[in-house]
């Protein structure tokens, strides 16, 4: 399992270590540069690391790292990196899952993962170490539970029962969620954010496409509440639809999705979904995510790129890219985003477009063109004349892909929410009673479009 | 922002905090604590604090308490008197009312490795373990796998086991997560133990709470499932029905760790159910969705993918397009897909993948533009149809004149030209115009390999050889070799205006070289060309067999292990854990269950074929690093009685796993003479005998001195040195034993092919020992299909083998050396002095190699002579050597390390016996 823990700054100074097991760190040589440096003892696991990852000349070709028999899993937050080390032979999924868990646990906690917040909150943090890792064998580490109990503030004046509330919560089957929650407003929102990805080539050719959504549920119910989560799933859909009246079956059935595979938060009761396809669970209090999704069929792709890139000489480059909106016209697309790579030797551009802004930032290597809203099924076009200057360079350039951003007000799977259901048995409160918010967000995740 | 300060401390103010962790105020205590932990933490030495730091322990400040505790993890070993200190606290905090405290204690507690500490921690933890609180009895349940990493006698003599074992019943969820979790670790380092003692009932228990645990908790439930071996099908298939709901699980490692048992169980479940392929169809699409984790995450479940797609081809095979490169993907990440592309490739989606391959020709990295190059190849050899287009786009790609663009193309149309001969030997031309281009050893050889094979068809290609042949003895070892073969295939095809060339190059190769390895080469090509040129010619311009589709396969019995450790780092490496982790923790072998309903013919080859993999083990391009493979194309040698000599898969399993013996093992190469056992590998002799370890010493100074060994003596029992898959059916056991002071090999061979064998043979390479068969191996002919023959063979120590080293295997073992010296942890090293000794360092040589202590290299520095030697005890302990004479002086330093450190005091006296005598 874990042997220990460590977080470092960029420079590769230690901001916090916590080591679980022995094994590590005691007597390592470690090799710099190929070389093996005698000396028993000389530096440890925390130095080797340092040099042979953080310091590395080489960009990272693996996160995971064996030095001297010792292995090392990293994850990077912005400046900070993050890094468990094993002499044994561990899960390696686990360890990933475990350090993202750790991210978000402390950002739950503190906010953003910088040095300072880490440097601030560094007794919080050996705290949460102690709780959620024990002999490397990551706990209990959900947030809504650890709350309860670390808190910084000091738990005084605990009753017995509030004491063994916290740690059956802990230990219990219902480990996110506490009892005797109380809203006057029973309130829930559910928004279906979902990013769309694309590959096409320059012809148009959907390379490949794929969405990948998530349902974010915030919650404020009261007690323990049972939901029940229905959408256009095209299984669910046609199953009902035999049994069902066939004309209910066969408008629906036009409207459903397929769903390539989903996952869920670990309030779902999994083997309900397996065996029912229904969705049914104990939601956490607050924000979280239900479930993610993965669809290819039928996607409903915002926007179309169509690059026009033309070698004029050695010396000039004419481009030309026209953007289609491919949806409802009474829809607004915003943030819209696009970025044409510019060759490396570029010494000067000039650029003309119908609508928002267009600007070459040379520090980045691209024409960045932005617009703030643009309606449904309409067009634009942006024209550039690129120059460069004249290279002896063999290699030509690679022509990244064009890319887009933006964000949509639909869901470009056609997911859709057909009902969430609640029911507090122990509570008065019915179904009717809950205030329920449903919001759909498409954004671009990889968009591009090859030139 | 307030708490930085913490930090900014210097040096010289221990004194201050001192005072400040003596005031009588709280608040002050705990700051002063907190600035301690902060100087701990950026690596200061505050353990001159530890009394002061111990007396603010007794508060009922949660908070405070867990800072004290975590002083005390760090420093209570440096100071094992005062930690004792802390002992009342923590059995007082055991009986804490507040769960969290109790807790808290016996977690801490666990973490002090301190005997003194660990003495007091017995009686308390066993209250924990039997704890009301379900968080105390978790968090006891994994302090008794801390303990057992300290003591595990005590754990054992206290009865701990037994009331871990009981929590598995427990009725919170969470206690069982960890007592599983804790027991499989034990068992670890008891491989024989029946610790776990999985059955039906434990089974079910576990998959009862494996629905209510956290998701750390199911992962560990699921990899200790994945260590059952259910009885029949049937069961199997029950218990694959309650893990799949887990394959829609948030976490990828729950997801992975269920994948590993359901690949696990699926060996036993029989292809026709109807069960079998639901369980198929329903793996692919959570592996898919596993590409859209984190890189990191992407980075294991690709690594794990490619295990997957090889063992089971069928799961992903209408994958294909989410393995695409995308551009901001990290370089592990599209060095992973681009792998898995390739051995997703098919007829189907071809034109796809090529037009994505030769998009990622243009990329910026250079290890990735090189490997989508390759592919591009792999492609043209794996799909036939393809290959026309393939060799088209490696042409445009060549024109492109970017260096190493144009290299690669060029060695992966060597093996295209293999795979298809007589059919694109038209791009020959072009290929040569870039032949100055070329710097690295591998186009190079690739190239001049080209020109030696068409020599026919090139008409300078006496010229083009030649201009290599001026700065022969600069080039690296495979272009020599490899030179040296394309200008003999050039004499044999155009002897009149080569004879000068060919002689030019075979003096080079025999007189002025001093590798081994080219001499021999040179050798053999000289006498077969001066005795017979006929032969030589049906000999060196044979046809060639057809290079197989599939490469960079990982070894059937690997991938097996390796299913068997999904989502682990061993699957992350591809390699067994036995070759990183230390200790006895992994050299358990994992293996794949077999098929239900095959009984006792498990090994049978009907049930090789059902395995998903193709019958023969397919032959592999030959690497870098295979200099053996080509020489004369000796996989076409005539059938001769004796087997080939090694070929390089022995030392590519030696640098692999060096404790297990590839390194210059006791091999026996057996051959049978059907005329199909070529390919055949040696069998390896597996390191491990069991034989105690001063049984072991015995042994060696026996058979070096030469002394008979009583009657009765310990023989190990057999084992598979070469399984049935790997031999064409063949497959032998056997084992060595002493009897009436004769060493023997006894050896059980099994027909396992379809077929009668005939004309057996061995041959025993170089080994430590010496040793050499004693009379001919008899073996009754004929040898019918499913017959087991029990062989004995006489052995001598005087074998002639050991006497003529070919010294080509001496640089390879003396890398090997190197390599193991570095790799065995310092820990293990000692030193002695041996008094009174002259000798110098020659005769101290020849003196142990007399007793098979072998010097392996020897360098001097500043007037010492430093011998490098190795030995290997006859249960497979390996000892390195390092031996300093001085001139001089009668006194000798040396220096043992090896991975069983015990046998170093045996060894030295060995070796002071061995010198003084």
């Amino acid at each position: 399992m874990i042997g220990g823990l460590f977080i470092y700054n960029h420079k590769g100074e230690v901001l916090i270590s916590r080591v679980y097991r022995d094994d590590i760190g005691l007597k390592l040589d470690i090799q710099i540069g190929g070389v093996q440096s005698k000396a028993p003892g000389l530096r440890n696991a925390v130095d080797a690391f340092r040099v042979n990852v953080i310091h590395a000349r080489q960009q990272v070709r693996s996160p995971v790292t064996n030095i001297a028999r010792t292995s090392f899993f990293h994850v990077k937050r912005s400046n900070i990196w993050l890094a468990a080390v094993t002499k044994q032979n561990v899960n390696a999924a686990m360890v990933f899952e475990f350090l993202y868990k750790m991210c978000d646990v402390m950002t739950a906690y503190f906010g953003k993962i910088s040095e300072e917040n880490i440097k601030n909150n560094f007794v919080l943090i050996y705290e949460l170490l102690d709780e959620i890792l024990d002999f490397g064998y990551p706990q209990n580490s959900e947030t809504g539970a650890l709350k309860t109990f670390i808190t910084q503030q000091g738990i005084k004046g605990q009753t017995k029962e509030e004491q063994s509330q916290i740690t059956s919560q802990v230990t219990g089957q219902i480990g996110w969620r506490r009892e005797g929650i109380k809203y006057r407003r029973n309130e829930l929102f559910l928004d279906v954010l979902e990013s769309v990805n694309l590959l096409m080539s320059p012809q148009g050719q959907v390379l490949s496409a794929h969405v990948s959504g998530r349902v974010v549920m915030k919650s404020y119910l009261s007690g323990m509440p049972e939901c029940k989560f229905g959408m256009n799933d095209k299984i669910v859909i046609d199953k009902q639809g035999k049994g069902g009246a066939s004309d209910d079956a066969g408008k629906s059935g036009k409207q459903s999705i397929a769903i390539d595979d989903c996952t869920f938060h670990q309030c779902v009761r999994l083997s309900k979904f397996d065996s029912e396809r229904s969705i049914s669970f104990i939601p956490p209090d607050g924000e979280y995510e239900l479930m993610r999704y993965r669809t290819t069929k039928d996607i409903i792709l915002p926007f179309r790129v169509i690059p026009l890139v033309r070698e004029v000489g050695r010396t000039k480059l004419e481009v030309k890219v026209v953007i289609k909106s491919n949806f409802k016209p009474s829809l607004l697309a915003q943030k819209i985003e696009v970025r044409i790579p510019t060759p490396l030797n570029t010494s000067g551009v000039q650029v003309i477009c119908m609508k928002g802004k267009a600007k070459y930032k040379a520090s980045e290597n691209a024409i960045v063109w932005k617009i703030k809203r643009m309606a449904g099924m309409k067009e634009s076009q942006i024209s550039a004349e690129i120059e460069l200057l004249p290279t002896n360079d063999k290699k030509k350039w690679a022509r990244p892909p064009i890319s887009m951003n933006f964000e949509v007000p639909f869901a470009p799977s056609g997911l859709k929410v057909r009902y969430l259901k609640v029911f507090e048995s122990k509570l008065n409160y019915s179904d009717h009673d809950v205030i329920k918010w449903v919001r759909y967000i498409g954004r671009s995740g990889i968009y591009e479009t090859r030139c | 922002i307030h708490n930085l300060k913490y930090f900014k401390r210097t040096c010289g103010e221990i004194f201050e905090l001192k005072a400040e962790l003596n005031s009588d105020k709280k608040e002050k205590k705990k700051e002063a604590v907190k600035k301690v932990i902060a100087s701990m933490t950026v690596g200061k030495d505050v353990s001159a604090l530890f009394p002061d730091v111990v007396n603010c322990m007794q508060t009922d400040n949660l908070e405070l308490k867990k800072l004290v505790y975590l002083y005390l993890m760090n420093y209570a070993k440096s100071q094992p008197d005062m930690a004792i200190m802390a002992v009342n606290t923590f059995v007082k905090d055991c009986e804490d009312p507040n769960p969290l405290i109790r807790a808290l204690a016996v977690r801490t507690m666990g973490c002090i490795r301190v005997d003194k500490i660990t003495e007091y921690l017995c009686e308390p933890l066993r209250k924990c373990l039997k704890d009301e609180d379900p968080y105390v009895r978790k968090t006891a349940a994994v302090c008794v796998a801390k303990l057992h990493d300290i003591n595990a006698q005590l754990v054992e003599d206290q009865g701990f086991l037994d009331t871990l074992k009981d929590l598995i019943s427990d009725s919170n969820p969470m206690v069982v997560a960890n007592a599983v979790a804790a027991l499989s670790e034990i068992a670890e380092s008891h491989p024989n133990s029946n610790l776990l003692d999985l059955n039906p009932q434990s089974i079910n228990k576990l998959l009862t709470a494996l629905n209510e645990c956290t998701e750390w908790g199911q992962i560990f439930i699921l990899d200790c499932l994945a260590n059952y071996t259910p009885r029949d099908d049937r069961e199997s298939q029950s218990i694959c029905e309650r893990v799949t709901p887990r394959l829609s699980h948030a976490n990828s490692a729950v997801v992975l760790s269920a994948v590993k048992v359901l690949m696990k169980f699926m060996e036993m479940l029989p292809k026709d159910l109807d069960y079998y392929g639901t369980l198929l169809k329903k793996l692919a699409p959570p592996l898919v969705t596993l590409l859209s984790a984190e890189p990191e995450l992407q980075y294991v479940a690709l690594r794990n993918i490619n295990l997957i797609v090889q063992k089971r081809p069928e799961i992903l095979k209408h994958e294909m397009k989410v393995f695409f490169v995308k551009y901001n993907d990290p370089i592990y990440v599209k060095l992973e897909k681009l792998d898995i592309m390739i051995r997703l490739a098919s007829q189907a989606n071809i034109a796809q993948v090529l037009a994505e391959l030769k998009e990622y020709a243009t990329e910026v990295d250079v290890d990735f533009v090189r490997k989508a190059v390759r592919a591009i190849g792999r492609c043209a050899i794996k799909v036939e149809q393809s290959a026309e287009r393939c060799v088209s786009t490696l042409l445009d790609l060549i024109q492109t004149k970017v260096n190493y663009v144009v290299q690669e193309a060029i060695v992966v149309i060597k093996d295209i030209f293999r795979k298809y001969p007589n059919k694109y030997e038209s791009v020959i031309a072009t290929l040569c115009e870039n032949l100055d281009s070329l710097d690295e050893p591998e186009a190079r050889a690739a190239m001049i390999w080209i020109v030696g094979e068409y020599a026919e068809r090139i008409d300078n290609a006496d010229e083009l050889l030649e201009s290599f042949l001026e700065g022969f003895h600069d080039e690296s070892t495979q272009v020599q070799l490899q030179l040296l073969t394309a200008i003999v295939k050039l004499f044999l095809k155009k002897p009149t205006e080569t004879q000068e060339l060919v002689q030019q190059v075979l003096s080079l190769a025999t007189q002025d070289s001093d590798n081994p390895d080219l001499r021999d080469r040179g050798y053999i090509y000289w006498r077969l060309l001066s005795t017979d040129p006929v032969a030589a010619k049906e000999v060196v311009l044979a046809e060639k067999p057809l290079i197989s589709e599939e490469t960079d396969l990982i070894e059937p019995t690997l991938l097996e292990e390796l299913i068997c450790h999904i989502g682990t780092l061993a699957s992350v490496y591809h390699k067994p854990p036995s070759a990183f982790v230390e200790g006895s923790r992994g050299v358990q072998h994992k293996r794949l269950p077999a098929r239900a309903g095959s009984g006792e013919s498990a090994e049978s080859p009907d049930t090789v074929s059902t395995g998903g993999v193709s019958e023969a083990p397919p032959a592999v391009i030959p690497s870098q690093g295979d200099l053996l493979g080509d020489l004369l194309n000796l996989d076409l040698t005539p059938p001769t009685t004796t087997g080939p000599p090694p070929p390089t898969s022995s030392m590519q399993m030696g640098a692999m796993d060096l404790l297990g013996g590839g390194l210059d093992s006791l091999v026996g190469v057996l051959s049978n003479t059907m005329g199909a056992s070529f390919g055949a590998p040696p069998a390896v002799m597996p390191g491990s005998f069991n034989a105690p370890v001063s049984g072991g010493l015995s042994d060696l100074f026996d058979l070096g001195g030469g002394v008979g060994m009583p009657m009765g003596a310990y023989v190990p029992p057999k084992t598979v040195w070469l399984p049935a898959m790997k031999a064409k059916g063949l497959e032998i056991s056997g084992t060595f034993a002493r009897r009436s002071g004769v060493v023997q090999m006894e050896m059980t061979l099994t027909n396992k092919a379809m077929s009668v064998m005939g004309d057996f043979a061995i041959q025993f390479n170089r080994n430590s020992f010496g040793l050499a068969p004693a009379g001919p191996l008899q073996v009754l002919t004929p040898f019918t299909p499913n017959q087991s023959i029990e062989v004995t063979l006489p052995l001598n120590t005087v074998g002639p083998v050991m006497k003529m080293e070919p010294l080509n295997n001496l640089q390879v073992v003396s890398q090997v050396f190197l390599a193991t010296w570095k790799d065995i942890p310092n820990d293990n090293e000692s030193q002695f002095q041996i008094k009174d000794c002259h000798l110098n360092s020659d005769a101290a040589s020849n003196k142990l190699q007399g007793s098979n202590i072998f010097t392996i290299a020897k360098r001097t520095v500043d007037g010492q002579d430093m011998l490098y030697q190795s030995m290997k005890l006859t249960n497979g302990i390996w000892i390195l050597a390092e031996l300093k004479v001085q001139a001089g002086n009668p006194n000798y330093t040396i220096s043992l390390k090896c991975r069983a450190p015990e046998v170093a005091q045996s060894v030295f006296q060995s070796y002071e016996a061995v010198l003084k005598n």
